[in-house]
Protein backbone atom coordinates (compact mmCIF):
# COMPACT_ATOMS: atom_id res chain seq x y z
CA UNK A 1 0.00 0.00 0.00
CA UNK A 2 1.07 3.51 -0.66
CA UNK A 3 1.69 5.97 2.06
CA UNK A 4 0.41 9.50 2.31
CA UNK A 5 -2.38 9.26 -0.26
CA UNK A 6 -5.29 10.36 1.88
CA UNK A 7 -4.98 14.02 0.93
CA UNK A 8 -4.31 13.52 -2.73
CA UNK A 9 -6.26 10.44 -3.79
CA UNK A 10 -8.28 12.23 -6.42
CA UNK A 11 -5.22 13.94 -7.81
CA UNK A 12 -3.29 10.70 -7.93
CA UNK A 13 -6.22 8.99 -9.63
CA UNK A 14 -6.13 11.69 -12.30
CA UNK A 15 -2.38 11.31 -12.64
CA UNK A 16 -2.75 7.56 -13.22
CA UNK A 17 -5.26 8.29 -15.97
CA UNK A 18 -3.00 10.82 -17.65
CA UNK A 19 -0.04 8.46 -17.62
CA UNK A 20 -2.05 5.32 -18.32
CA UNK A 21 -4.13 6.77 -21.14
CA UNK A 22 -0.97 7.96 -22.92
CA UNK A 23 0.37 4.39 -22.78
CA UNK A 24 -2.87 2.70 -23.84
CA UNK A 25 -3.61 4.98 -26.79
CA UNK A 26 -0.05 4.97 -28.09
CA UNK A 27 0.07 1.18 -27.70
CA UNK A 28 -3.17 0.94 -29.63
CA UNK A 29 -1.76 3.09 -32.44
CA UNK A 30 1.46 1.07 -32.59
CA UNK A 31 -0.41 -2.20 -32.81
CA UNK A 32 -2.10 -0.95 -35.98
CA UNK A 33 1.31 -1.47 -37.62
CA UNK A 34 1.38 -5.15 -36.78
CA UNK A 35 2.11 -7.09 -39.98
CA UNK A 36 2.64 -3.92 -42.04
CA UNK A 37 6.05 -2.66 -40.92
CA UNK A 38 8.86 -1.76 -43.36
CA UNK A 39 10.93 -4.75 -42.19
CA UNK A 40 10.17 -7.78 -40.06
CA UNK A 41 12.53 -6.57 -37.33
CA UNK A 42 10.33 -3.49 -36.94
CA UNK A 43 7.18 -5.62 -36.69
CA UNK A 44 8.88 -7.24 -33.73
CA UNK A 45 10.15 -3.98 -32.24
CA UNK A 46 6.87 -2.12 -32.54
CA UNK A 47 4.76 -4.93 -31.12
CA UNK A 48 7.27 -5.21 -28.32
CA UNK A 49 6.96 -1.52 -27.48
CA UNK A 50 3.17 -1.75 -27.74
CA UNK A 51 3.29 -4.66 -25.28
CA UNK A 52 5.39 -2.67 -22.80
CA UNK A 53 3.06 0.33 -23.08
CA UNK A 54 0.02 -1.84 -22.57
CA UNK A 55 1.63 -3.42 -19.50
CA UNK A 56 2.36 0.05 -18.10
CA UNK A 57 -1.23 1.15 -18.77
CA UNK A 58 -2.56 -1.90 -16.91
CA UNK A 59 -0.39 -1.20 -13.83
CA UNK A 60 -1.45 2.43 -13.76
CA UNK A 61 -5.15 1.62 -14.26
CA UNK A 62 -5.08 -1.00 -11.54
CA UNK A 63 -3.66 1.53 -9.14
CA UNK A 64 -6.20 4.14 -10.29
CA UNK A 65 -9.01 1.70 -9.48
CA UNK A 66 -7.52 1.00 -6.08
CA UNK A 67 -7.30 4.73 -5.34
CA UNK A 68 -10.84 5.30 -6.51
CA UNK A 69 -12.21 2.43 -4.43
CA UNK A 70 -15.43 2.08 -6.38
CA UNK A 71 -14.84 -1.45 -7.58
CA UNK A 72 -14.01 -0.50 -11.15
CA UNK A 73 -11.38 -2.57 -12.97
CA UNK A 74 -8.66 -1.68 -15.45
CA UNK A 75 -10.92 -2.95 -18.23
CA UNK A 76 -13.71 -0.63 -17.10
CA UNK A 77 -11.33 2.29 -17.45
CA UNK A 78 -10.21 1.23 -20.91
CA UNK A 79 -13.51 0.09 -22.35
CA UNK A 80 -16.23 2.05 -20.62
CA UNK A 81 -15.04 5.64 -20.69
CA UNK A 82 -15.90 8.05 -23.49
CA UNK A 83 -13.36 10.25 -25.24
CA UNK A 84 -14.28 13.19 -22.98
CA UNK A 85 -13.07 11.12 -20.03
CA UNK A 86 -9.75 10.16 -21.59
CA UNK A 87 -6.75 12.13 -20.34
CA UNK A 88 -4.08 11.27 -22.88
CA UNK A 89 -2.10 13.91 -24.70
CA UNK A 90 -3.16 14.76 -28.22
CA UNK A 91 0.21 13.60 -29.53
CA UNK A 92 -0.36 9.90 -28.90
CA UNK A 93 -3.72 9.73 -30.65
CA UNK A 94 -2.37 11.14 -33.93
CA UNK A 95 -2.62 8.73 -36.88
CA UNK A 96 0.39 6.57 -37.76
CA UNK A 97 1.03 8.35 -41.06
CA UNK A 98 4.17 7.05 -42.71
CA UNK A 99 7.01 5.45 -40.75
CA UNK A 100 8.61 8.89 -40.25
CA UNK A 101 5.49 10.18 -38.47
CA UNK A 102 5.22 7.06 -36.33
CA UNK A 103 8.88 7.19 -35.34
CA UNK A 104 8.83 10.90 -34.58
CA UNK A 105 5.66 10.55 -32.48
CA UNK A 106 7.39 7.73 -30.64
CA UNK A 107 10.60 9.69 -30.22
CA UNK A 108 8.87 12.76 -28.77
CA UNK A 109 6.96 10.53 -26.39
CA UNK A 110 9.86 8.24 -25.43
CA UNK A 111 12.19 11.14 -24.66
CA UNK A 112 9.51 12.88 -22.60
CA UNK A 113 8.71 9.66 -20.69
CA UNK A 114 12.36 8.87 -20.18
CA UNK A 115 13.02 12.04 -18.21
CA UNK A 116 9.60 12.08 -16.58
CA UNK A 117 9.71 8.50 -15.29
CA UNK A 118 13.27 8.95 -14.15
CA UNK A 119 11.91 11.58 -11.74
CA UNK A 120 8.73 9.67 -10.95
CA UNK A 121 10.92 6.95 -9.47
CA UNK A 122 11.30 9.38 -6.55
CA UNK A 123 7.60 10.12 -6.19
CA UNK A 124 6.31 10.45 -2.64
CA UNK A 125 3.73 7.85 -3.62
CA UNK A 126 5.44 4.49 -3.35
CA UNK A 127 3.21 2.71 -5.89
CA UNK A 128 3.80 5.38 -8.53
CA UNK A 129 7.51 5.21 -7.72
CA UNK A 130 7.52 1.42 -8.13
CA UNK A 131 5.61 1.50 -11.42
CA UNK A 132 7.95 4.24 -12.67
CA UNK A 133 11.05 2.27 -11.74
CA UNK A 134 9.84 -0.78 -13.65
CA UNK A 135 8.64 1.25 -16.63
CA UNK A 136 11.79 3.30 -16.84
CA UNK A 137 13.85 0.21 -17.66
CA UNK A 138 11.58 -0.47 -20.62
CA UNK A 139 11.47 3.17 -21.74
CA UNK A 140 15.26 3.22 -21.97
CA UNK A 141 15.06 0.65 -24.75
CA UNK A 142 12.19 2.42 -26.46
CA UNK A 143 14.15 5.65 -26.49
CA UNK A 144 17.24 3.99 -27.87
CA UNK A 145 15.14 2.45 -30.63
CA UNK A 146 13.37 5.66 -31.65
CA UNK A 147 16.51 7.83 -31.32
CA UNK A 148 18.45 5.52 -33.64
CA UNK A 149 15.68 5.67 -36.21
CA UNK A 150 15.50 9.47 -36.05
CA UNK A 151 19.22 9.61 -36.85
CA UNK A 152 18.97 6.99 -39.60
CA UNK A 153 16.02 8.62 -41.30
CA UNK A 154 17.21 12.19 -40.83
CA UNK A 155 20.69 11.36 -42.06
CA UNK A 156 19.70 8.65 -44.55
CA UNK A 157 18.54 9.57 -48.05
CA UNK A 158 17.10 12.80 -49.39
CA UNK A 159 13.65 11.23 -49.34
CA UNK A 160 13.89 10.06 -45.75
CA UNK A 161 15.24 13.45 -44.69
CA UNK A 162 12.33 15.23 -46.39
CA UNK A 163 9.82 12.86 -44.85
CA UNK A 164 11.28 13.52 -41.41
CA UNK A 165 10.96 17.26 -41.93
CA UNK A 166 7.38 16.83 -42.98
CA UNK A 167 6.70 14.75 -39.87
CA UNK A 168 8.26 17.45 -37.69
CA UNK A 169 6.00 20.07 -39.26
CA UNK A 170 3.01 17.89 -38.64
CA UNK A 171 3.66 16.75 -35.08
CA UNK A 172 5.65 19.44 -33.34
CA UNK A 173 2.55 21.40 -32.36
CA UNK A 174 1.56 18.48 -30.10
CA UNK A 175 4.81 18.42 -28.11
CA UNK A 176 4.07 21.40 -25.85
CA UNK A 177 1.12 19.77 -24.13
CA UNK A 178 3.36 17.13 -22.59
CA UNK A 179 5.10 19.74 -20.45
CA UNK A 180 2.17 21.89 -19.36
CA UNK A 181 2.01 22.58 -15.64
CA UNK A 182 -1.71 22.96 -15.02
CA UNK A 183 -3.31 23.22 -11.56
CA UNK A 184 -3.37 19.46 -11.09
CA UNK A 185 0.30 19.09 -12.00
CA UNK A 186 1.18 21.92 -9.66
CA UNK A 187 -0.66 20.33 -6.73
CA UNK A 188 0.94 16.96 -7.47
CA UNK A 189 4.32 18.67 -7.60
CA UNK A 190 3.75 20.49 -4.33
CA UNK A 191 2.86 17.22 -2.63
CA UNK A 192 5.98 15.53 -3.95
CA UNK A 193 4.13 13.09 -6.18
CA UNK A 194 5.20 14.54 -9.47
CA UNK A 195 8.17 16.50 -10.84
CA UNK A 196 8.18 20.02 -12.14
CA UNK A 197 7.58 19.57 -15.86
CA UNK A 198 9.57 22.65 -16.78
CA UNK A 199 12.64 20.91 -15.38
CA UNK A 200 11.78 17.82 -17.45
CA UNK A 201 11.35 20.07 -20.46
CA UNK A 202 14.86 21.50 -20.11
CA UNK A 203 16.41 18.03 -19.99
CA UNK A 204 14.24 16.90 -22.87
CA UNK A 205 15.23 19.88 -24.99
CA UNK A 206 18.95 19.17 -24.54
CA UNK A 207 18.46 15.53 -25.47
CA UNK A 208 16.38 16.06 -28.58
CA UNK A 209 18.66 18.87 -29.74
CA UNK A 210 21.56 16.45 -29.66
CA UNK A 211 19.68 13.73 -31.55
CA UNK A 212 18.36 16.20 -34.12
CA UNK A 213 21.89 17.44 -34.74
CA UNK A 214 23.09 13.91 -35.31
CA UNK A 215 20.15 13.42 -37.63
CA UNK A 216 20.99 16.64 -39.54
CA UNK A 217 17.49 17.88 -38.74
CA UNK A 218 16.52 21.31 -37.54
CA UNK A 219 14.45 21.88 -34.44
CA UNK A 220 11.38 24.01 -35.06
CA UNK A 221 11.39 27.49 -33.61
CA UNK A 222 10.02 28.17 -30.15
CA UNK A 223 7.26 30.34 -31.61
CA UNK A 224 5.30 27.40 -32.97
CA UNK A 225 1.68 27.42 -31.76
CA UNK A 226 1.10 24.50 -29.40
CA UNK A 227 -2.08 22.47 -29.28
CA UNK A 228 -3.55 21.61 -25.90
CA UNK A 229 -6.65 20.17 -24.26
CA UNK A 230 -6.06 16.40 -24.16
CA UNK A 231 -5.36 16.36 -20.43
CA UNK A 232 -8.80 17.83 -19.76
CA UNK A 233 -10.61 15.58 -22.24
CA UNK A 234 -10.76 17.79 -25.32
CA UNK A 235 -9.17 15.66 -27.96
CA UNK A 236 -8.67 15.68 -31.71
CA UNK A 237 -11.20 14.00 -33.97
CA UNK A 238 -9.07 10.87 -34.03
CA UNK A 239 -9.63 9.64 -30.49
CA UNK A 240 -13.27 8.75 -30.86
CA UNK A 241 -12.47 6.47 -33.79
CA UNK A 242 -9.72 4.78 -31.80
CA UNK A 243 -12.17 4.15 -28.98
CA UNK A 244 -14.94 3.02 -31.35
CA UNK A 245 -12.67 0.27 -32.62
CA UNK A 246 -11.14 -0.62 -29.28
CA UNK A 247 -14.37 -0.69 -27.28
CA UNK A 248 -16.66 -2.36 -29.82
CA UNK A 249 -16.92 -5.80 -28.19
CA UNK A 250 -17.35 -4.93 -24.51
CA UNK A 251 -19.82 -2.20 -25.43
CA UNK A 252 -21.80 -4.47 -27.74
CA UNK A 253 -21.99 -7.27 -25.17
CA UNK A 254 -21.85 -5.53 -21.79
CA UNK A 255 -22.83 -8.71 -19.92
CA UNK A 256 -20.05 -10.79 -21.41
CA UNK A 257 -16.75 -11.74 -19.83
CA UNK A 258 -13.82 -12.30 -22.15
CA UNK B 1 15.31 -44.00 -58.44
CA UNK B 2 14.03 -40.43 -58.49
CA UNK B 3 15.18 -38.67 -61.64
CA UNK B 4 16.51 -35.59 -59.89
CA UNK B 5 19.09 -37.49 -57.89
CA UNK B 6 20.42 -39.58 -60.77
CA UNK B 7 23.19 -37.09 -61.42
CA UNK B 8 24.43 -36.99 -57.84
CA UNK B 9 27.74 -38.64 -56.97
CA UNK B 10 26.66 -42.14 -55.84
CA UNK B 11 29.36 -42.40 -53.18
CA UNK B 12 28.48 -39.07 -51.59
CA UNK B 13 24.80 -39.86 -51.81
CA UNK B 14 25.35 -43.19 -50.07
CA UNK B 15 27.32 -41.51 -47.29
CA UNK B 16 24.66 -38.85 -46.93
CA UNK B 17 21.89 -41.41 -46.65
CA UNK B 18 23.89 -43.56 -44.23
CA UNK B 19 24.32 -40.54 -42.01
CA UNK B 20 20.60 -39.84 -42.06
CA UNK B 21 19.76 -43.46 -41.36
CA UNK B 22 22.12 -43.40 -38.40
CA UNK B 23 20.05 -40.52 -37.01
CA UNK B 24 22.74 -37.87 -37.46
CA UNK B 25 21.86 -34.31 -38.43
CA UNK B 26 22.91 -32.71 -41.69
CA UNK B 27 24.52 -29.33 -41.08
CA UNK B 28 24.82 -26.36 -43.50
CA UNK B 29 28.41 -27.09 -44.56
CA UNK B 30 27.84 -30.83 -45.10
CA UNK B 31 27.42 -32.22 -48.58
CA UNK B 32 23.77 -32.67 -49.55
CA UNK B 33 21.94 -33.58 -52.76
CA UNK B 34 20.52 -30.61 -54.63
CA UNK B 35 17.04 -32.03 -54.27
CA UNK B 36 17.42 -32.12 -50.47
CA UNK B 37 18.47 -28.48 -50.51
CA UNK B 38 15.65 -27.56 -52.88
CA UNK B 39 12.97 -29.32 -50.86
CA UNK B 40 14.20 -27.76 -47.62
CA UNK B 41 14.27 -24.27 -49.10
CA UNK B 42 10.73 -24.82 -50.34
CA UNK B 43 9.43 -26.09 -47.00
CA UNK B 44 11.33 -23.73 -44.71
CA UNK B 45 10.57 -20.60 -46.71
CA UNK B 46 6.91 -21.61 -46.97
CA UNK B 47 6.97 -21.97 -43.23
CA UNK B 48 8.59 -18.54 -42.76
CA UNK B 49 6.11 -16.90 -45.16
CA UNK B 50 3.24 -18.55 -43.27
CA UNK B 51 4.38 -17.00 -40.01
CA UNK B 52 4.56 -13.57 -41.61
CA UNK B 53 1.30 -13.75 -43.56
CA UNK B 54 -0.30 -15.31 -40.49
CA UNK B 55 0.27 -12.07 -38.62
CA UNK B 56 -2.38 -10.41 -40.80
CA UNK B 57 -5.59 -12.29 -39.90
CA UNK B 58 -4.69 -12.19 -36.22
CA UNK B 59 -3.27 -8.69 -36.21
CA UNK B 60 -6.68 -7.73 -37.57
CA UNK B 61 -8.11 -8.21 -34.05
CA UNK B 62 -5.42 -6.69 -31.81
CA UNK B 63 -7.03 -3.27 -31.82
CA UNK B 64 -10.41 -4.86 -31.02
CA UNK B 65 -9.37 -7.38 -28.36
CA UNK B 66 -12.15 -7.22 -25.76
CA UNK B 67 -10.03 -7.00 -22.60
CA UNK B 68 -6.58 -5.64 -21.82
CA UNK B 69 -5.42 -9.11 -20.84
CA UNK B 70 -6.56 -10.57 -24.17
CA UNK B 71 -4.91 -7.69 -25.97
CA UNK B 72 -1.62 -8.44 -24.20
CA UNK B 73 -1.83 -12.12 -25.06
CA UNK B 74 -2.69 -11.51 -28.70
CA UNK B 75 0.05 -8.91 -29.13
CA UNK B 76 2.56 -11.27 -27.57
CA UNK B 77 1.39 -14.09 -29.81
CA UNK B 78 1.63 -12.09 -33.03
CA UNK B 79 5.03 -10.87 -31.93
CA UNK B 80 6.08 -14.50 -31.45
CA UNK B 81 5.00 -15.16 -35.01
CA UNK B 82 7.09 -12.32 -36.37
CA UNK B 83 9.97 -13.78 -34.37
CA UNK B 84 9.35 -17.24 -35.81
CA UNK B 85 9.31 -15.76 -39.30
CA UNK B 86 12.64 -14.05 -38.74
CA UNK B 87 14.19 -17.15 -37.20
CA UNK B 88 12.98 -19.33 -40.05
CA UNK B 89 14.21 -16.92 -42.73
CA UNK B 90 17.60 -17.00 -41.02
CA UNK B 91 17.55 -20.79 -40.87
CA UNK B 92 16.64 -20.94 -44.56
CA UNK B 93 19.56 -18.65 -45.36
CA UNK B 94 21.90 -21.42 -44.15
CA UNK B 95 20.95 -23.20 -47.38
CA UNK B 96 22.44 -20.43 -49.52
CA UNK B 97 19.48 -18.18 -50.34
CA UNK B 98 18.85 -14.76 -48.88
CA UNK B 99 15.80 -13.33 -47.23
CA UNK B 100 15.25 -10.65 -49.86
CA UNK B 101 15.11 -13.29 -52.58
CA UNK B 102 12.64 -15.39 -50.59
CA UNK B 103 10.41 -12.40 -49.88
CA UNK B 104 10.39 -11.48 -53.56
CA UNK B 105 9.22 -15.00 -54.37
CA UNK B 106 6.35 -14.55 -51.93
CA UNK B 107 5.36 -11.15 -53.28
CA UNK B 108 5.51 -12.37 -56.88
CA UNK B 109 3.25 -15.29 -56.06
CA UNK B 110 6.00 -17.83 -56.76
CA UNK B 111 6.20 -19.14 -53.20
CA UNK B 112 3.32 -20.45 -51.16
CA UNK B 113 2.33 -19.93 -47.56
CA UNK B 114 -0.10 -21.90 -45.43
CA UNK B 115 -3.45 -21.87 -47.13
CA UNK B 116 -5.23 -21.42 -43.82
CA UNK B 117 -4.39 -17.72 -43.78
CA UNK B 118 -6.48 -17.13 -46.88
CA UNK B 119 -9.56 -17.52 -44.70
CA UNK B 120 -10.95 -14.40 -43.01
CA UNK B 121 -11.15 -13.73 -39.25
CA UNK B 122 -14.76 -12.63 -38.93
CA UNK B 123 -15.34 -12.54 -35.19
CA UNK B 124 -13.35 -12.50 -31.98
CA UNK B 125 -13.95 -16.24 -31.62
CA UNK B 126 -11.84 -16.77 -34.74
CA UNK B 127 -8.83 -15.65 -32.72
CA UNK B 128 -9.53 -18.41 -30.22
CA UNK B 129 -10.09 -21.04 -32.87
CA UNK B 130 -6.93 -20.07 -34.74
CA UNK B 131 -4.96 -20.65 -31.55
CA UNK B 132 -6.74 -23.87 -30.77
CA UNK B 133 -6.96 -25.45 -34.26
CA UNK B 134 -4.37 -23.71 -36.41
CA UNK B 135 -1.62 -23.50 -33.81
CA UNK B 136 -2.63 -26.94 -32.57
CA UNK B 137 -2.15 -28.34 -36.07
CA UNK B 138 1.12 -26.43 -36.39
CA UNK B 139 2.26 -27.90 -33.09
CA UNK B 140 1.55 -31.47 -34.26
CA UNK B 141 3.35 -30.83 -37.52
CA UNK B 142 6.31 -29.09 -35.91
CA UNK B 143 6.76 -31.69 -33.19
CA UNK B 144 7.40 -34.08 -36.06
CA UNK B 145 9.64 -31.56 -37.87
CA UNK B 146 11.71 -31.15 -34.72
CA UNK B 147 13.11 -34.59 -35.61
CA UNK B 148 13.98 -33.40 -39.11
CA UNK B 149 17.36 -34.51 -40.47
CA UNK B 150 18.43 -30.95 -41.25
CA UNK B 151 20.01 -29.50 -38.10
CA UNK B 152 19.01 -25.82 -38.38
CA UNK B 153 15.38 -26.64 -39.20
CA UNK B 154 15.18 -29.19 -36.42
CA UNK B 155 16.55 -26.73 -33.86
CA UNK B 156 14.22 -23.96 -35.08
CA UNK B 157 11.28 -26.32 -34.65
CA UNK B 158 12.25 -27.30 -31.11
CA UNK B 159 12.29 -23.66 -30.13
CA UNK B 160 9.17 -22.63 -32.03
CA UNK B 161 7.02 -25.56 -30.93
CA UNK B 162 7.30 -24.51 -27.30
CA UNK B 163 5.67 -21.21 -28.17
CA UNK B 164 3.04 -22.87 -30.36
CA UNK B 165 2.00 -24.94 -27.35
CA UNK B 166 1.34 -21.71 -25.47
CA UNK B 167 -0.59 -20.30 -28.43
CA UNK B 168 -2.67 -23.44 -28.61
CA UNK B 169 -3.53 -23.28 -24.91
CA UNK B 170 -4.48 -19.60 -24.93
CA UNK B 171 -6.74 -20.23 -27.94
CA UNK B 172 -8.54 -23.08 -26.25
CA UNK B 173 -8.85 -21.07 -23.07
CA UNK B 174 -10.34 -18.16 -25.02
CA UNK B 175 -12.92 -20.49 -26.56
CA UNK B 176 -13.67 -22.12 -23.20
CA UNK B 177 -14.42 -18.66 -21.82
CA UNK B 178 -16.82 -17.97 -24.69
CA UNK B 179 -18.52 -21.34 -24.20
CA UNK B 180 -19.07 -20.53 -20.53
CA UNK B 181 -20.45 -17.11 -21.43
CA UNK B 182 -23.57 -15.54 -22.90
CA UNK B 183 -25.64 -17.16 -25.70
CA UNK B 184 -24.09 -14.71 -28.17
CA UNK B 185 -20.61 -15.74 -27.11
CA UNK B 186 -21.43 -19.45 -27.46
CA UNK B 187 -22.87 -18.82 -30.90
CA UNK B 188 -19.72 -16.96 -31.88
CA UNK B 189 -17.57 -19.88 -30.74
CA UNK B 190 -19.64 -22.51 -32.55
CA UNK B 191 -19.68 -20.48 -35.74
CA UNK B 192 -15.90 -20.12 -35.71
CA UNK B 193 -15.52 -23.86 -35.10
CA UNK B 194 -17.79 -24.56 -38.06
CA UNK B 195 -15.78 -22.39 -40.39
CA UNK B 196 -12.26 -23.37 -39.30
CA UNK B 197 -12.50 -27.12 -38.72
CA UNK B 198 -12.11 -28.41 -42.26
CA UNK B 199 -9.57 -25.80 -43.40
CA UNK B 200 -7.50 -26.70 -40.32
CA UNK B 201 -7.57 -30.42 -41.20
CA UNK B 202 -6.38 -29.55 -44.68
CA UNK B 203 -3.35 -27.73 -43.25
CA UNK B 204 -1.58 -31.10 -43.13
CA UNK B 205 -1.61 -31.23 -46.91
CA UNK B 206 -3.18 -33.62 -49.41
CA UNK B 207 -3.86 -37.26 -48.55
CA UNK B 208 -0.78 -39.49 -48.71
CA UNK B 209 -1.67 -40.99 -52.09
CA UNK B 210 -1.85 -37.49 -53.63
CA UNK B 211 1.16 -35.93 -51.97
CA UNK B 212 3.87 -35.58 -54.61
CA UNK B 213 6.78 -34.72 -52.31
CA UNK B 214 6.13 -37.16 -49.49
CA UNK B 215 8.23 -40.11 -50.61
CA UNK B 216 11.57 -38.35 -50.86
CA UNK B 217 10.85 -36.23 -47.76
CA UNK B 218 10.32 -39.40 -45.73
CA UNK B 219 13.31 -41.17 -47.22
CA UNK B 220 15.59 -38.31 -46.16
CA UNK B 221 13.83 -37.89 -42.84
CA UNK B 222 12.87 -34.30 -43.54
CA UNK B 223 9.50 -35.62 -42.51
CA UNK B 224 9.13 -38.70 -40.38
CA UNK B 225 5.36 -39.09 -40.53
CA UNK B 226 2.86 -38.74 -43.34
CA UNK B 227 0.21 -36.06 -43.83
CA UNK B 228 -2.58 -38.49 -42.96
CA UNK B 229 -0.87 -39.73 -39.80
CA UNK B 230 -0.39 -36.18 -38.56
CA UNK B 231 -3.95 -35.22 -39.47
CA UNK B 232 -5.25 -38.20 -37.50
CA UNK B 233 -3.17 -37.27 -34.46
CA UNK B 234 -4.55 -33.72 -34.53
CA UNK B 235 -8.13 -34.98 -34.81
CA UNK B 236 -7.68 -37.42 -31.93
CA UNK B 237 -6.27 -34.62 -29.80
CA UNK B 238 -8.96 -32.07 -30.66
CA UNK B 239 -12.26 -33.98 -30.71
CA UNK B 240 -12.34 -34.61 -26.94
CA UNK B 241 -11.48 -30.95 -26.33
CA UNK B 242 -14.45 -29.84 -28.44
CA UNK B 243 -16.73 -32.32 -26.68
CA UNK B 244 -15.62 -31.05 -23.28
CA UNK B 245 -16.88 -27.57 -24.19
CA UNK B 246 -20.15 -28.68 -25.73
CA UNK B 247 -19.03 -27.67 -29.21
CA UNK B 248 -20.08 -29.64 -32.29
CA UNK B 249 -17.50 -30.31 -34.97
CA UNK B 250 -19.13 -29.87 -38.37
CA UNK B 251 -18.54 -33.45 -39.58
CA UNK B 252 -21.53 -35.81 -39.35
CA UNK B 253 -19.27 -38.77 -40.12
CA UNK B 254 -16.99 -38.21 -37.17
CA UNK B 255 -17.03 -41.36 -34.99
CA UNK B 256 -14.76 -43.12 -32.57
CA UNK B 257 -13.31 -46.47 -33.53
CA UNK B 258 -12.50 -48.31 -30.28
CA UNK B 259 -10.26 -50.81 -32.06
CA UNK B 260 -7.92 -48.33 -33.72
CA UNK B 261 -8.58 -45.71 -31.01
CA UNK B 262 -8.95 -43.19 -33.80
CA UNK B 263 -11.66 -40.67 -34.49
CA UNK B 264 -12.68 -41.48 -38.05
CA UNK B 265 -13.67 -38.53 -40.16
CA UNK B 266 -15.66 -37.78 -43.29
CA UNK B 267 -14.55 -36.71 -46.71
CA UNK B 268 -12.54 -33.51 -46.96
CA UNK B 269 -13.32 -31.03 -49.69
CA UNK B 270 -10.02 -31.04 -51.55
CA UNK B 271 -11.54 -29.24 -54.49
CA UNK B 272 -12.06 -26.22 -52.28
CA UNK B 273 -8.57 -26.63 -50.84
CA UNK B 274 -6.93 -26.54 -54.27
CA UNK B 275 -9.17 -23.69 -55.40
CA UNK B 276 -8.12 -21.60 -52.41
CA UNK B 277 -4.45 -22.55 -52.76
CA UNK B 278 -4.61 -21.46 -56.38
CA UNK B 279 -5.84 -18.01 -55.51
CA UNK B 280 -9.62 -18.31 -55.34
CA UNK B 281 -9.98 -17.80 -51.59
CA UNK B 282 -11.65 -14.71 -50.24
CA UNK B 283 -8.45 -13.31 -48.77
CA UNK B 284 -5.63 -14.47 -51.07
CA UNK B 285 -5.42 -11.16 -52.85
CA UNK B 286 -5.87 -9.14 -49.69
CA UNK B 287 -3.06 -10.94 -47.89
CA UNK B 288 -0.53 -10.61 -50.67
CA UNK B 289 -1.61 -7.03 -51.41
CA UNK B 290 -1.05 -6.18 -47.76
CA UNK B 291 2.44 -7.68 -47.89
CA UNK B 292 3.25 -5.89 -51.16
CA UNK B 293 1.97 -2.60 -49.75
CA UNK B 294 4.10 -2.97 -46.60
CA UNK B 295 7.10 -3.85 -48.73
CA UNK B 296 6.64 -0.96 -51.17
CA UNK B 297 5.85 1.62 -48.53
CA UNK B 298 8.81 0.44 -46.48
CA UNK B 299 11.28 0.72 -49.34
CA UNK B 300 12.36 4.28 -48.52
CA UNK B 301 12.91 3.26 -44.89
CA UNK B 302 15.14 0.34 -45.84
CA UNK B 303 17.03 2.52 -48.32
CA UNK B 304 17.56 5.21 -45.68
CA UNK B 305 18.84 2.66 -43.15
CA UNK B 306 21.27 1.31 -45.72
CA UNK B 307 22.42 4.77 -46.81
CA UNK B 308 22.98 5.78 -43.21
CA UNK B 309 25.01 2.72 -42.36
CA UNK B 310 27.17 3.29 -45.47
CA UNK B 311 27.82 6.87 -44.35
CA UNK B 312 28.82 5.65 -40.91
CA UNK B 313 31.16 3.04 -42.36
CA UNK B 314 32.88 5.57 -44.58
CA UNK B 315 33.45 7.87 -41.58
CA UNK B 316 34.94 5.11 -39.46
Amino acid sequence: MSNNISNGKDDLFELCLRLGDDCLILGQRLSEWCGHAPILEEDIAMTNIALDLLGQAISLYKYACELEGKGRTEDDLAYFRSSLEFRNSKLVEQPNGDFAVTILRQFIFDSYSYFLYDELKNSADSTIAAIAAKSHKEIKYHLRHSSEWIIRLGDGTEESHNRMNKAVNELWRFSGELFEMDDLSKRLFENGYFPNLSVIYDKWKIYIKDIFEKATLELPSNEIFMQTGGRSGNHTEHLDYILAVMQILPRSFPQAKW
Amino acid sequence: MIREIQNEDPKKLAEFEAKINAGEKIEPKDWMPELYRKQLIRMMSQHAHSEVVGMLPEGNWITRAPSLRRKLILLAKVQDEAGHGLYLYNSTETLGVDRGELINQLLQGKAKYSNIFNYPTLTWADIGVIGWFVDGAAMVNQTMLAKCSYGPYSRAMIRITKEEAFHNRQGYELIAQLCAGTPEQKKMAQDAVNRWWFPSLMMFGPPDDQSPNSEILMRWKIKTETNDQLRQRFINMTVPQANARGLTLPDPDLKYNPETKNWEYGKLNWEEFFAVINGKGICNKERIDARIKAHEEGRWVREAALAHSMKKQSIN
